[in-house]
């Protein structure tokens, strides 16, 4: 069996594992890192959101073979991690305007508006509602309107 | 586009409120309870689930209209009956006294977001004077010895725990205190109690968790409370962040299949392309089990199970899979046939038919019922025992049908509740944990169960297909009848639930009715003094796994009703606001309307092909009102986003929602913002359509769900003060009211009264369907394209 090794949320790691296994399913069942969620396993629900090398994408669409041993993965366990604190200042603007409902999809929502963010920011946008609507990631329940405010401030903050 | 608000904006303080009016009048303050304290080295104090409430549902008939009896929900409704339910049954809850300075309680109900730990916790601090970050709340395992009473269903929860966990609270607190005076040799009245540290006159001050050995009781006893003024509330009606928001965004809070269970390694079922269908014969069975990362593969009931290391090596196992499948239980049919026989069972209308007679008929399409984690379930089934987690609204039912199912006592079985990632009813179901344990059984190892999403949408459950026929008798002034037939694919109830209301049915005021009537019964009111006001469900069983979703029939009846509604105040030539305001039943559901024709600024002038609209909806003891602002105008009804529905857009909705004592209207803002966000998907954009015995949605890519795309830019949400003194339920309580609006904003944005919902539900679709043979659509490999 091939082995495969990558950074996850700054710590190499390696993992047996078939070449075609998609890597939402390594990093969950294999790394026990249970922050990304499955919600289609076919890109479209985004609950998996995390991000490779700063930038966000759907691990359920990837193969593991595709990840090269430099690349830097980071879930939502890690974030924080990148901007050196305990919380990156995107968790700190979904506690402030309470966005959690059950909390399945947050993980993907938080990673998704920090890549948006800093696509705005690198394409000289404002991250206005036409920007968030970009953002395909569901929410069943439905809090979409708290998103909207948690992720304008969060980008102040950002 | 105008830039987006949600506000909650609270009522006035309750002093300068005027006269109280409508239901629950009754001054809880000046009652006594009963409470216990339990035997025990540390204290335990403890309550009776299921309490007194009075009721005083007088009619405020206005002058002109017609007024109506009150009909069985004004006096008598879901909540009075799950509660009653509980009453003779009904056991105790404890609170534990830690010697951390903490209290412990384990809450006999499930949350799946709606935010009831959160609430719990406010309403015990309260009483004990502590910070709610003192009360550690977690969900109580399957207790059969509460039957009825860990049931978390038709927005229950608040309502029927308020008042029983007061007093078990209440209760400790007064212990406390005897035992700080006693150990201070002071007079209790002169301690004062904060933050679990009480002081006495002279600064010196006493942990409570110090005390806890010395206010335990050596017996069991019977103690008299009296609760805390409600004038005195510092910690109940303030806004309040979840509890568990934190662990919520970084990825700590773990739901079912995040738990790491020795053995539990995934499982997922090859399912028939029929809806229902099951499997007769595998061919391929020994040659799957050599598939990369896979350990067993069984054929089980409804069908073929995989167990595997990862998830995505059972899917893809699944996939391969050659089966030959027996037909389900709605072989060939279709949405149509599916509507011919609704059209066959409905019940006649009572009021002939009068050259004035407006009459309308609605149909309602399937919806899914699916959250956004899918079922799933962990168990461990050997030798004679069987250990279940999963999340479940009604353990104590899947306890014992598990139990049944396996062959083994129902005690053998253990229901570890977890919280889920949404419920909106559907967890009232243990589909999945019943599942999991017999295909542990079957293969004598743990399992970590899960429905891929496919599954959820194409086998899970749907909100029923339903008609809806209203007629209404007008003269020159005043409705004199107002009759509505609803006809729907019968809604199944979950054991538990159906029990607990069938046991209540025969001592309420309901007469000889099946469960789905008594639930259609005690939930549906035509709030308005319409005459001769009569309201009959008939329910046909077509083999479909259906449940209530965020509530089971209001939403299609409050859009049946408000669209007539609207068409009687045209025929009366009034405004559909003023109408509704003139012959509104009672002065509390008069208040909401009022109010949110105020706050969305009724009547102003809006562009041609946009239109205001207004619904109003009464349930649960709370009423609701909503205006939304809808936008139909080809350039956005026309706008092109990527596999996704676009179609006629709520630009602004203002919400005004009275339910009675608010414990956490942060939370409850929540609630009511995602009713609204369903409200949206219920009328606009999502349905499920039958083809040929299945339904073609496989994933969110077919079935739309409100998005960031849909969601209403501006929304403001308004919590009245209520007079209350007791909560009502919340969590459904956003969607109706916002259906009838959006209905009747596209009415008179169009000129056209719609007939069908979701409106879209007709157009070819946007996709192209997924295979049912393999069941599963495969994970692209292309992620890495679409990175931003
Ligand atoms: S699980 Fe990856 S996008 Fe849905
Ligand atoms: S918070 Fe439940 S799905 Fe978004």
């Amino acid at each position: 069996m091939p082995t495969h090794t990558f950074q996850l949320n700054g710590e190499q790691v390696s993992v047996d594992v078939e070449d075609d296994v998609r890597l939402l399913w390594v990093i969950r069942d294999l790394l026990k890192v249970t922050g990304p969620k499955y919600g289609c396993g076919i890109n479209v629900c985004k609950a998996c959101t995390s991000h490779i090398n700063g930038k966000a994408f759907n691990p359920c669409s990837v193969q593991v073979k595709d990840i090269r041993p430099t690349d830097e993965v980071t879930t939502i366990e890690g974030l924080a991690d990148t901007v050196k604190a305990d919380l990156h200042p995107m968790q700190q603007a979904w506690i402030d305007n309470d966005v959690a409902q059950c909390g399945y999809c947050q993980p993907g929502q938080i990673m998704a508006a920090v890549a948006k963010v800093k696509q705005c920011r690198a394409e000289g946008r404002e991250v206005d509602d036409d920007a968030i609507e970009e953002l395909r990631n569901i929410c069943r329940c439905g809090t979409y309107n708290r998103i909207r405010e948690a992720i304008k401030a969060g980008a102040q903050d950002m | 586009m105008p830039s987006h608000r949600a506000t909650t904006t609270r009522e006035r303080p309750r002093a300068e409120r005027p006269a109280k009016h409508g239901v629950l009048h009754t001054d809880l303050s000046r009652r006594r309870f009963l409470g216990y304290v339990v035997a025990g080295t540390t204290l335990v104090a403890a309550a009776e689930l299921g309490r007194e409430a009075i009721f005083d549902a007088t009619p405020s008939a206005s002058a002109l209209a017609v007024p109506s009896a009150p009909q069985t929900p004004e006096v008598y409704d879901l909540l009075d009956v799950l509660r009653d339910s509980a009453r003779p049954t009904a056991n105790l809850i404890r609170i534990k006294v830690n010697r951390d300075n903490t209290v412990s309680f384990a809450l006999p109900r499930s949350d799946n977001g709606q935010g009831i730990i959160t609430s719990t916790q406010m309403i015990i601090a309260e009483e004990m004077g502590l910070d709610p970050d003192q009360v550690l709340v977690t969900l109580a395992d399957a207790r059969p010895e509460l039957v009825f009473n860990q049931l978390t269903g038709g927005s229950s929860t608040t309502f029927t725990t308020f008042t029983p966990i007061r007093v078990a609270a209440a209760l400790a607190q007064g212990r406390l205190l005897d035992a700080a005076a006693a150990e201070m040799r002071q007079d209790k009245d002169v301690l004062t109690s904060r933050q679990g540290l009480i002081t006495g006159p002279n600064g010196a001050s006493l942990p409570f968790g110090e005390l806890t050995t010395k206010a335990a009781a050596p017996v069991t006893q019977a103690v008299e409370v009296a609760l805390k003024d409600q004038e005195k509330f510092t910690i109940i009606g303030k806004p309040r962040t979840k509890s568990d928001a934190l662990a919520m965004v970084t990825g700590k809070k773990k739901f079912t299949t995040d738990l790491q269970i020795p053995g539990a390694l995934p499982t997922v079922l090859c399912r028939a392309p029929d809806l229902n269908g099951y499997p007769r014969a595998v061919a391929n069975l020994d040659q799957v089990r050599t598939m990369p990362g896979i350990t067993d593969v069984v054929k089980v009931g409804g069908g073929v199970a995989v167990r595997g290391n990862t998830f995505g090596q059972c899917i893809a196992a699944v996939d391969a899979l050659q089966v030959t499948w027996a037909n389900g239980t709605v072989h060939g049919k279709d949405d149509d046939a599916v509507l011919k026989e609704l059209r066959a069972a409905e019940l006649p209308l009572a009021a002939p038919k009068l050259p004035g007679s407006l009459e309308g008929e609605f149909v309602f399409y399937f919806r899914s019922n699916s959250s956004l984690e899918t079922n799933c379930a962990i168990a461990d089934v050997r030798g004679n025992r069987a250990t279940i987690w999963g999340p479940s609204k009604s353990p104590i039912a899947a306890q014992a049908e598990i139990a049944k199912k396996l062959g083994i006592p129902q005690n053998a079985v253990t229901f570890h509740v977890q919280e889920g990632g949404g419920s909106f009813g559907r967890k009232l179901f243990f589909d999945a944990a019943e599942e999991a344990a017999l295909v542990s059984q079957a293969m004598g190892k743990p399992v970590k169960l899960m429905w891929t999403r496919a599954d959820d949408s194409r086998q899970g459950r749907t909100h029923p297909m339903a008609t809806c026929r209203i007629r209404a008798n007008v003269t020159a002034d005043a409705v004199t009848s107002f009759e509505i037939r609803h006809t729907s694919v019968a809604t199944e109830v979950n054991p538990g639930l159906s029990e607990a209301i069938s046991a209540a049915a025969n001592k309420a005021p309901l007469g000889n009715l099946t469960v789905s009537e008594s639930i259609f019964e005690t939930t549906q009111v035509t709030p308005y003094n319409f005459g001769a006001s009569t309201r009959f469900l008939n329910e046909v069983d077509m083999g479909f796994n259906t449940s209530s979703m965020r509530n089971i029939y209001s939403p299609d009846v409050a859009t049946a009703r408000e669209l007539m509604v609207d068409q009687i105040a045209a025929k009366l030539g009034k405004d559909p606001y003023e109408f509704r305001s003139e012959f509104a039943k009672q002065a509390r559901w008069k208040a909401v309307l009022d109010r949110v024709a105020q706050e969305a600024g009724w009547g102003k002038s809006m562009a041609d092909g946009t239109a205001q609209g207004i619904g109003m909806h009464v349930e649960y003891k709370g009423a609701a009102a909503c205006v939304v602002e809808l936008d139909c105008r080809p350039e956005t009804v026309n706008r092109k986003i990527r596999q996704a529905r676009t179609g006629p857009r709520v630009t602004k909705v203002t919400y005004v929602v009275d339910v009675g004592l608010v414990i956490n209207p942060r939370g409850l803002e929540a609630q009511m913002m995602g009713g609204i966000n369903d409200a949206l998907a219920m009328t606009l954009t999502s349905s499920l359509h039958l083809d040929d015995g299945h339904f073609v949605e496989a994933s969110w890519d077919n079935y739309f769900y409100t998005r960031q795309w849909n969601t209403p830019p501006e929304m403001n949400i308004v919590i009245m003060d209520s007079t209350a003194p007791e909560p009502g339920g919340a969590g459904e309580f956003g969607i109706a009211a916002t259906c009838g609006a959006i209905a009747c904003a596209y009415a008179r944005a169009t000129g056209k009264v719609p007939t069908y919902f979701p409106l879209d539900h007709k157009d070819p679709l946007p996709f192209e369907p997924y295979p049912t043979v393999p069941p599963i659509p495969p994970s692209p490999t292309d992620g890495l394209q679409t990175t931003f």
